[in-house]
Formats: structure tokens, C-alpha cells, sequence
């Protein structure tokens, strides 16, 4: 290995408003070569406005920085020939077959040996057998597909994913992230947005957007733990759970009460206040306390509530 | 920056795409080549400058054979079909308050003895002069007629009533349309008319549509100029454009029997630059409008004071000036000059420059403008 790589993506105070409301708020990202970056947050969170800042769809209000060596404000014509976009709508063209949305796009990036290159991507994403229908009558999953086979036909070092698996079943959803992953073995940066946590943790690094601030970044682990979240799993008959989750939100120091089936999850920030919270029903026998981890759901949750409070800061805690 | 080189091969993908969309749009593509022939058939056949038969009540008051002569006249002119005999004044004007007659013919008691003493009788004819073109041509034709009606008649004694000779003998020369025939104007107008509204139409839905259907984003985020998005997106249309001529020239010569006398390279000059012209302003149409709807409004927004100011629907310099000023910014205006002038006047590339230039300069303006809209990013 040669001395540490320049990140591929390397921005600093990013920032984006319409009108008098700030969408992305002096974000800062660096993502190296290789790495599978997740981006989490909620709807209108500003992640949709920061890709496309990226990429040069949108012009950065402040900030400044690079993609892939280049400048993001004024060398936006070569970020777009290393770079693979996949629109969160799918946004191919819906009266030309799966075949001629391929063409179209490997002549636009002026890809020699153009026949061969769409037949290997059609080959390779198993839609040889669809190639002359039309991308409108193709399902979401199919959808996906393609616009995927578009985005790295030119076998971009940059990808860009815009929530790709909305609105996917979970097998094309697999089969979709071991598709990034193989392409991320091979040298390609993805950046991926995403709501679903299990695909949040498929990525090597995270970060969390709400209301335009990044709130964490880093390994899932490492935002779980910065969060600071102690979180107690209870587990007893349904009715008393129930009971329990009713009781105990709204309490002072209990932040999060979530059942998963015959579990509950009690969190909170304050390790303290919540066990002092949580003692008077520790006694109940028919009720089995322990000590659990938080869950990167606890921890995006809490985040989120954190991010909402900087926007009241009167609002009563 | 980095240079960015107009790219023939990403021009080619734009092309191709642009064609295949077209195809594939039937509803749209059966109107490039429907909308054509019907206005061609329906104003072709329907317009008419030259209004004749047009239905005259006749109240006579004096039977003779003079005044049986000057209806029989004005029947046999064609302008007007006598079909009502009235009875009184008050019906005659209620007939022309109604509208059911044109004209109205009122032949006074005692004209016959009149005539003959050489008094003058004075011969009254209503028109419903509403419409002036309606009414116009049978006017100016019918001082010819009842003299044509009555010199016959008036032979042995009558004779000295005869009209004195004009002092000076006129000759009108009636170019190029000899005959008045309507339809020499107005065929070669309906190509222009015809070509302003389908390419607006149609190119000012370019790029809306690709906004309103999601593609737009898509299209930005690969690496593809602007003026190579246009000329990919308006290369169809100039083909188009071309169908249309074809049918509309071939049905002027086969239904219309409208003469080519000039050069068809020449003219064919003037209607590439005319079709580029609207293309241009069609998508610099859809570059400002949101949607597919403003982009339709803004179409017909430019359309009627092309067809109303042009010359095409009346002539050009019965405007006033300020009118006239208009008129000439509108390429409509100068490429019936050019249309007209080819096929009707065999005009040359040299005469028909005066109206090629401006055109030219349209042309540039409105690809300029489109150019300096075009948006590269979603801002």
C-alpha cells in the first residue's frame, strides 16, 4: 500500500437552504476508497439534497470540498464521468425497453465496444431475458435492476444510492446489497441512503442525518456506543408487559419503551435517572429484568429526539 | 474548468433516443401526420375570399324588360342568388336585420319609363355590410354588371343613353393569381401555419416532459452538454417537419393545383431555416415553463398573433404600423413571403433574402436564450 489514500469524498461545512429553511446544515463527510458508507435519517433529514450536492445537481449554498479529487462547487462535468447516480424515483425512460436505456447511456458516456458492455451488464444483472421490454412495465424490483445496471455501466468509481431499496421485497433486497458488496470488493466507494436497519448494518461506516445536522458517523458500533443509551430488557407475561411499557413511558430518565414481542426495551441517556425510574417495578416477580445492549435503532431514535429538541430549545425535558 | 467538447457520439445517443420515443408515442406521432392533412383539407377547401351565391331578396316594383335584364345579370354573375321575392320595404329589412339575405334589390315604381326618358332612375341595393369581405366583391362588381345588363337593350332611339367612351383606357395586370383564386394563397400559407404550430407544440413539450416525468434529474447527473441535449432533441422534429411539407406539397399540387413556379432547392432553404426557427422557440418554450401545461399556454400564446398578424388570415399591410412591427418579428410573417414568393412568383435565393436573414436572426436569438435557460442543475 502507497501512503494513505486521499478520501474519495471529502466536504466540509455542506450547507443548502430554500427560502429561510436550512435543508442541509454545515454537514461534514469524508468517505474513503472502497468503503460501503450508510446514510440514515429520517424523511426530510437532507440526505436526497447532500447526494445531490454531491454529484453537482445542486449548488452548495456554503461549504466546500471534493469528490473523487475534484471540486464539488466548479468541476461538477468530471465529477458526473466517474460518477454513478441512482435516483431515488426511478427516473430511466419508461417508453424505451431495458435494452435501449442501456444503449442510451453508454452512448452518452461514450463507451467503446458498446454492444458488448450492455450485453455483459444485461448478462450480469439477469435481465437478458427482459432486454426488449419496456422499462414502465417492468416491477419495482426489476426497476431497481436496471437503473443499477445504468448507474455502473460505466463502471463509475463513485456510487451514489439514493434509497435503492424502497419499495423492494426482501430477497431482491439481499440479492441487491451482495451485488454492492462485490462491486465495493472491487475498489467501487458507495454511498447509500437507507431507512432499513438491517441494511444500515451491512455498511462499513454510517452516518445519521436529522433536520439537515449530522448527529454521529462512524462504525455502527461506534454510534450505538455514542449514543450512551443504558437500556434494561424486561420480559414476563404479555398483559404485564403491556401494562409496563404504559406505565413506564413518560417517566423521568426513560426515553424509549419499545416491546419487541415478549421483550421490552426501556431506554434512556441517563443511566442514573433511569434505574431510578425503573426500581419500583424490578420487585414484581412475574417480570425478569437484565441488563441489555441498545440497538442501533435505540440509538438513531434517541438521536433523532436530541436533534428535535435543538430546534425547541424551551421545550420541557 | 474542464474544456467540454461538443460530442458527436452523445448528440447520436440523444437522436436516437429522441426517435425512439416518437415511435413508440403513436397518439402524438398520428398528430404530426393527421393534424396536417385535416387543416389542410378543411381550410383548403373551406376559405373562401371570393364569396359568391350569396342570397339577394329583390322587391320590384316595376316590371320591364331593363329590369328583368339586371337581375337576370346579377343572378348570372354568380355573386348573387336571388331567392326571395319581397313585398314591402319593411320586409326587406327585416330580412336583412335577420340575416337570412345579403343583399336586397329594390326596383322603384316607374323605372322602366323613367329609364327610357333618360331621367337617371336610381337603382337601390341593400347589403348587409357586417363583414366587408363578404359583401365586397359582388359590390365592386355590380356597377360592370347592370351596365353590361342594360347596354344591350338600349338600341334606335336609346342609343344616346349609351355610356361615353373612357378617356383613358385601363389595363390591370393580375399577377401571379391571375384567376383570384383563394386557394394559391392560402394553401402555401397553411404549410407555414401548419409547421409554426406542430414544432412549437411539440418541442415545448421537450423538455417539460422530461421534467414533469422524472427523467430530468436522471439526464443532469450524466455528462451530457446542453447544446447537445437541444440539437439531439430538435433533430427529429426537423424531420417531421419535413414529412409535413412533403404531404402538404403534394396536396397542393394534386387537390389544389396550387403552381410551384420557382426553385424547390430554394425554397427548400427557406423552410429549413423557418422549421429550425420554431423549433427553437417551442424549446425555449419548454426550458421556462413548469409544466406540460404552461408549456401548451405559452404555445398558443406565440400561435395566434402568428396567425392573425402574419398576413396569413388578412393582408399584411392593412395593419397599421405598429401592427406591422409586430408582424415582423414573427417568423411566420416572413416565411409566407418566402412560400408565396417561391412558388407563386418564382422568386430566387437573392429575392427572398430580405425575408431569410430575419429569420436567420430569429433563429439565433431564441437558440440563444433556450441555451441560456437550459438549467444544469435542479437549483
Amino acid at each position: 500500500m502507497s501512503a494513505p489514500e486521499a478520501p474519495v469524498i471529502s466536504v466540509r461545512g455542506l450547507t443548502k437552504r430554500y427560502g429561510d429553511k436550512t435543508v442541509v446544515d454545515k454537514v461534514d463527510l469524508q468517505v474513503m476508497r472502497g468503503q460501503i458508507y450508510g446514510f440514515l435519517g429520517p424523511n426530510g433529514s437532507g440526505k436526497t439534497t447532500t447526494i445531490r450536492m454531491l454529484c453537482g445537481l445542486l449548488v452548495p449554498d456554503a461549504g466546500e470540498g471534493t469528490c473523487l479529487g475534484h471540486d464539488i462547487r466548479t468541476e461538477s462535468w468530471a465529477i458526473k464521468q466517474r460518477v454513478g447516480y441512482m435516483t431515488q424515483k426511478f427516473s430511466f425512460y419508461e417508453d424505451l425497453t431495458i435494452r435501449e436505456n442501456l444503449d442510451f447511456v453508454a452512448r452518452l458516456y461514450g463507451l467503446p465496444d458498446r454492444r458488448a458492455k450492455v450485453a455483459a451488464a444485461l448478462e450480469r444483472l439477469g435481465l437478458a431475458e427482459r432486454r426488449n421490454q419496456l422499462a414502465g412495465a417492468l416491477s419495482g424490483g426489476w426497476k431497481q435492476r436496471l437503473a443499477l445496471a445504468a448507474c455502473i455501466l460505466h463502471q463509475p468509481d463513485l456510487l451514489l444510492l439514493d434509497e435503492p431499496t424502497a419499495g423492494v421485497d426482501p430477497k431482491a433486497r439481499r440479492a441487491f446489497w451482495d451485488e454492492i458488496h462485490e462491486l465495493s470488493a472491487a475498489g467501487m466507494t458507495v454511498l447509500v441512503s437507507t431507512h432499513y436497519m438491517d441494511e444500515a448494518e451491512r455498511c462499513h461506516r454510517i452516518a445519521y442525518l436529522a433536520y439537515g445536522k449530522l448527529m454521529a458517523h462512524g462504525t455502527v458500533a461506534e454510534v450505538v456506543a455514542g449514543a450512551g443509551l443504558s437500556t434494561w430488557h424486561v420480559s414476563g407475561p404479555d398483559r404485564r408487559i403491556a401494562e409496563l411499557a404504559r406505565t413506564l413511558s413518560g417517566l423521568k430518565g426513560v426515553e424509549m419503551v419499545a416491546p419487541f414481542g415478549a421483550t421490552l426495551h426501556v431506554s434512556g441517556a441517563d443511566a442514573a435517572a433511569l434505574d431510578t425510574a425503573v426500581q419500583p417495578f424490578q420487585a414484581d416477580a412475574a417480570l425478569a429484568w437484565r441488563r441489555g445492549e441498545p440497538t442501533l435503532e435505540d440509538a438513531f431514535i434517541h438521536l433523532m429526539d436530541s436533534a428535535t429538541d435543538n430546534y425547541h430549545p424551551d421545550a420541557p425535558r | 474548468m474542464i474544456k467540454r467538447r461538443f460530442s458527436f457520439g452523445r448528440l447520436v445517443a440523444v437522436v436516437v433516443k429522441e426517435f425512439i420515443q416518437m415511435r413508440r408515442d403513436r397518439l402524438t406521432f398520428a398528430m404530426m401526420v393527421g393534424i396536417p392533412i385535416m387543416q389542410l383539407l378543411l381550410f383548403g377547401y373551406a376559405i373562401n375570399s371570393d364569396p359568391r351565391h350569396l342570397p339577394t331578396a329583390v322587391l320590384s316594383q316595376d316590371n320591364g324588360p331593363f329590369s328583368r335584364a339586371i337581375l337576370a345579370a346579377m343572378q348570372n354573375s354568380t355573386y348573387f342568388r336571388l331567392t326571395v321575392t319581397a313585398e314591402s320595404v319593411a320586409e326587406v329589412d327585416r330580412m336583412l336585420d335577420r340575416g337570412t339575405v345579403q343583399f336586397a334589390v329594390e326596383i322603384p315604381v316607374g323605372f322602366e319609363r323613367r329609364l327610357m326618358r333618360g331621367d337617371i332612375p336610381a337603382l337601390l341595393v341593400m347589403a348587409d355590410a357586417t363583414d366587408p369581405a363578404a359583401t365586397g366583391n359582388a359590390v365592386l362588381a355590380l356597377q360592370q354588371i347592370v351596365q353590361g345588363a342594360v347596354a344591350p337593350l338600349l338600341t334606335g332611339p336609346l342609343e344616346a343613353l349609351l355610356p361615353a367612351p373612357q378617356p383613358v383606357e385601363l389595363r390591370i395586370h393580375r399577377r401571379y393569381n391571375p384567376e383570384g383564386l383563394t386557394q394559391y394563397n392560402i394553401v402555401p400559407g397553411l404549410m407555414g401555419t401548419i409547421l409554426t404550430m406542430t414544432m412549437i407544440i411539440m418541442t415545448s413539450l421537450a423538455m417539460t416532459r422530461e421534467r414533469e416525468r422524472g427523467t430530468m434529474e436522471n439526464l443532469l447527473a450524466m455528462p451530457v452538454r446542453p447544446t447537445e441535449v437541444m440539437v439531439g432533441k430538435l433533430v427529429p422534429f426537423i424531420g417531421v417537419g419535413l414529412v409535413q411539407v412533403a404531404v402538404i406539397l403534394g396536396a397542393a399540387r394534386l387537390l389544389f393545383h396550387v403552381p410551384m413556379e420557382g426553385n424547390a432547392a430554394v425554397l427548400a432553404v427557406g423552410l429549413t431555416v423557418f422549421i429550425v426557427a420554431n423549433l427553437a422557440v417551442g424549446f425555449l418554450f419548454s426550458t421556462v415553463a413548469q409544466n406540460q401545461l404552461q408549456a401548451m399556454q405559452m404555445s398558443f400564446f406565440f400561435f395566434l398573433p402568428s396567425m392573425l398578424m402574419s398576413g396569413f388570415m388578412f393582408p399584411f399591410r392593412g395593419m397599421p404600423g405598429w401592427a406591422q412591427a409586430i408582424g415582423e418579428a414573427l417568423p411566420l410573417t416572413h416565411f409566407l413571403r418566402v412560400v408565396r414568393g417561391v412558388m407563386l412568383k418564382a422568386n430566387s435565393l437573392a429575392d427572398t433574402w430580405p425575408d431569410i436573414w430575419p429569420l436567420l436572426a430569429f433563429l439565433t436569438a431564441a437558440l440563444g436564450l433556450a441555451l441560456l435557460r437550459y438549467r444544469q442543475t435542479l437549483d
